[in-house]
């Protein structure tokens, strides 16, 4: 074995993409001298690997800093910290031809497809633009090319002569595919590849997609919304919230047995396809915090339906929930309907607007629920949700939790750290 | 006679529009009849193309004419035609009794004004309350949907609420005036899954007060999760139509099925036909349909029950519009295929 076969036999075995501990922000700046007042914390510690030939799904809600991290490893975003390496080099590190060529072996493909194409080229132009940007000056060879890749993606050669508003959003979506080919990529970023379009013609272009990947071993980072299209389409998974991964291992795993309680929600929030099973997913509010003041510790806690109760007390875990359910929409700010009219506030409104008994069975839960209650007549919502807080610790709230492997799965979550209380779900 | 209260809400028969391009004339709704009653939910499904958003702004006359035409047909809301009614009329039905929610709800808003003034303005045109009374209103119907801290957000512009949150105003802005029926043309598609599930929970809600919902989506599990009937479209025409339970435990018309197999699985790619080579004859599902016959290019195939014990009547009992259905042949094969195709008979591994 030569040195050189040596050393690309070793790569093999490294993952193709690793991004580590990446962290990309936006200032807030004020005035026009443009001082920062504070930061979008968009991407805050994300760690995954994609590996040569597969498909890594990246899920969450917006505001997840999904596509900000495809942005990120793309070069399109400026890094504030960590590193994203591309076939064992770093890629900030990159100049000139090496740059070039990092831009050659990772291609985009967006959501809309309307917006991937010049409406003044014929999809034969746009499709042999970028060998045209990367040097190929043969005009003969450049049209082979994409004649024989129009082919592949279900097109004909003769297509390449026509507009892309003669096509439907399916075909075009196609010929973004076949665009991001032509340069014989080994990654793919696919930022919600097939949103835009109904569900055959969606199957249409995840099918193509699924042979091309066998056809030219191109890995996958696939950005997506939607579970059911991640399920069937990735081998594994990256759950992100608020700016950080919450859970990441392989489809099977993470999707059909999850860790996280973020994850279980976001999964029990698709319904079901059964009619007669009607139950949605509820997690503590519905609102998601600011991504420039997140929650502190683990940046679930302010909707986990998981929190952990303090170790010294003793409580139902239903009923644990409804008095963090209590906590978290006071801190909010937000009531329900029933006690927006300030004269109706009584406590026994308020504890049945959470679902909470007329007196709790733990004596140190009792006095605290009580004392915010009386608070809140007087109208302090936040400082309701501060004597809970205080009388009430969770250590969700006080530490970040670190990345602990249980079965083939990554998840950041204190109920799998065996140091901390909680038990895994 | 039947009283006001036994008739349906809504009924359309035989609707056909037609849109006229320089080219050609598209018959994108072909004849399509249902019903709705209230409080009911029905779900139109099918790809898109098929006619289904089409459908829903003929109703009401939404679709600006030329270049579209109402051919034929007649829709009935609580007694009253509305197909090709002057404008006045239309927008009396349109702004109090029948409102319309689309899939992007920046549409539905004004950016220059805040949706206080929007949600006040929208109410008052429709009752003599004084401007303070219709704030209260408003700051209610933004509790109503969701809104946190209505209050304070009434003062807000459109672009300040996200995604979900405008979507949400924009509910609030079609509930104003307390309709008897909603047009929901993908109302949660351009949602996060967390904020579609208060969605879904909030339209229960308001079915469970006896509105009705024409709800628009290529999502079956919306669909699963809020239809009490569905009606599955292709070519501007209605294939299949029954209770959402019969209709997912057995999928029996040939296009159903193949439109539920696809739903989630990565299909190899097959011929479609393209919209403009779909036939305005005969069964329209025919050039795709494997087990299409010379017969089904002869006429549009009527209803026929698919549980052969019933007769076909349109009571709301599951029926698919496919001449193997009919006394004289076997649907055998077609309905082998039902089960397989079933998305509620899929083994979810979820839980």
């Amino acid at each position: 074995m030569t040195d050189t076969e040596h050393a690309s036999a070793k790569a093999e075995t490294d993952p193709l993409l690793a991004v580590e501990e990446l962290k990309t922000h936006y200032p807030i700046t004020k005035g026009w001298l443009r001082r920062e007042v504070g930061r979008v914390r968009a991407v805050d510690g994300v760690s995954f690997t994609v590996d040569r030939g597969e498909i890594v799904g990246l899920v969450g809600e917006s505001g997840s800093g999904k596509s900000t991290t495809a942005e990120s490893i793309l070069g399109l975003e400026e890094i504030t910290d960590g590193t994203v390496s591309f076939d064992g080099k770093t890629v900030t590190e990159l100049s000139g031809r090496q740059l070039r060529e990092f831009r050659r072996r990772v291609q985009l493909i967006v959501q809309d497809p309307e917006e991937a194409f010049s409406p003044r080229m014929t999809i034969g132009e746009a499709v042999a633009e970028p060998l045209k940007l990367h040097g190929m000056v043969d005009t003969e060879r450049r049209q082979r090319i994409v004649e024989d890749l129009l082919e592949r993606i279900g097109l004909s050669a003769s297509d390449t002569q026509r507009y892309p508003h003669e096509f439907s959003g399916g075909e075009k979506q196609r010929i973004a595919i076949a665009r991001a080919l032509v340069l014989n990529p080994d990654l793919i970023v696919a930022d919600e590849p097939t949103s835009a379009l109904d569900s055959r013609v969606e199957a249409d272009v995840l099918s193509l997609l699924k042979d091309i990947r066998q056809e030219f071993d191109i890995s996958v980072l696939f950005i997506s919304h939607d579970i059911d299209v991640v399920r069937r389409f990735c081998d594994s998974v990256v759950v992100m919230y608020l700016g950080k991964v919450v859970e990441r291992g392989p489809v099977e795993t993470v999707l059909e047995s999850p860790s996280h309680p973020y994850t279980k929600v976001l999964l029990d929030s698709v319904p079901s396809l059964d009619p007669s099973d009607r139950t949605l997913a509820r997690p503590l509010t519905d609102t998601i915090p600011d991504p420039a003041e997140p929650p502190s510790g683990c940046r679930f806690h302010t909707r986990c339906p998981a929190l952990i109760p303090p170790e010294e007390i003793t409580i139902e875990s239903d009923l644990w929930r409804r008095v963090a359910a209590l906590r978290f929409t006071l801190q909010t700010g937000e009531l329900p309907a029933t006690l927006a009219d300030m004269e109706q506030r009584d406590a026994t409104r308020i504890r049945d607007a959470f679902d909470l008994p007329e007196q709790l069975p733990d004596e140190t839960v009792e006095q605290a629920v009580s004392e915010a209650i009386t608070t809140l007549q007087d109208d302090g919502t936040a400082a309701a949700s501060e004597q809970l807080a205080v009388a009430l610790p969770t250590v969700c709230e006080r530490e970040t939790p670190t990345e602990r492997t249980t079965g083939n799965a990554q998840v950041h979550c204190h109920r799998y750290d065996p140091d901390k209380p909680g038990e895994p779900l | 006679m039947t009283s006001e209260r036994d008739s349906p809400l809504l009924t359309v028969e035989n609707l056909r529009t037609h849109i006229h391009t320089d080219q050609r004339t598209v018959r994108a709704v072909d004849g399509v009849s249902f019903k709705i009653d209230r409080g009911e939910t029905v779900c139109l499904v099918g790809q898109s193309g098929s006619g289904k958003s089409v459908t829903c702004e003929s109703l009401t006359g939404l679709l600006p004419q030329p270049p579209a035409e109402f051919v034929s047909g007649s829709v009935t809301f609580e007694g009253q035609e509305l197909l090709n009614q002057d404008d006045s009329t239309l927008r009396a039905v349109r702004g109090k009794h029948i409102a319309h929610l689309f899939q992007n709800p920046q549409q539905a808003l004004d950016p220059v004004y805040s949706v206080g003034d929007q949600l006040v303005e929208t109410i008052r045109i429709h009752e003599d309350v004084s401007k303070r009374a219709a704030r209260e209103r408003a700051i209610e119907l933004l509790r109503q949907v969701g809104i946190p801290n209505a209050q304070r957000r009434i003062d807000d512009y459109p672009h300040e609420f996200s995604g979900g949150m405008a979507q949400r105003v924009a509910l609030a802005l079609a509930l104003t005036t307390d309709p008897d029926l909603l047009i929901a043309d993908e109302p949660t598609t351009a949602v996060d899954v967390t904020v579609q599930a208060r969605l879904i929970e909030l339209l229960r809600e308001l079915t469970k007060d006896g509105m009705a919902v024409l709800l628009v989506t290529h999502d079956l599990r919306v669909v699963a999760s809020l239809a009490d009937r569905i009606l599955v479209m292709y070519g501007g025409t209605i294939l299949e139509r029954g209770p959402i339970e019969d209709v997912f435990a057995q999928p029996s018309h040939p296009y159903t099925q193949a439109l539920f197999r696809s739903y989630d699985q990565i299909d190899s790619r097959q011929e479609r036909v393209s919209r403009e080579d779909i036939p305005t004859s005969g069964c329209r599902f025919q050039g795709e349909c494997q087990h299409a016959v010379e017969a089904c290019t002869e006429e549009r195939p009527p209803f026929y029950p698919v549980d052969q014990k019933q007769t076909a009547s349109d009571n709301g009992q599951q029926e698919v519009s496919c001449i193997f259905y009919n006394e004289k042949r076997n649907p055998r094969s077609i309905r082998a295929a039902a089960s397989e195709a079933s998305p509620s008979m899929r083994g979810e591994t979820d839980d």
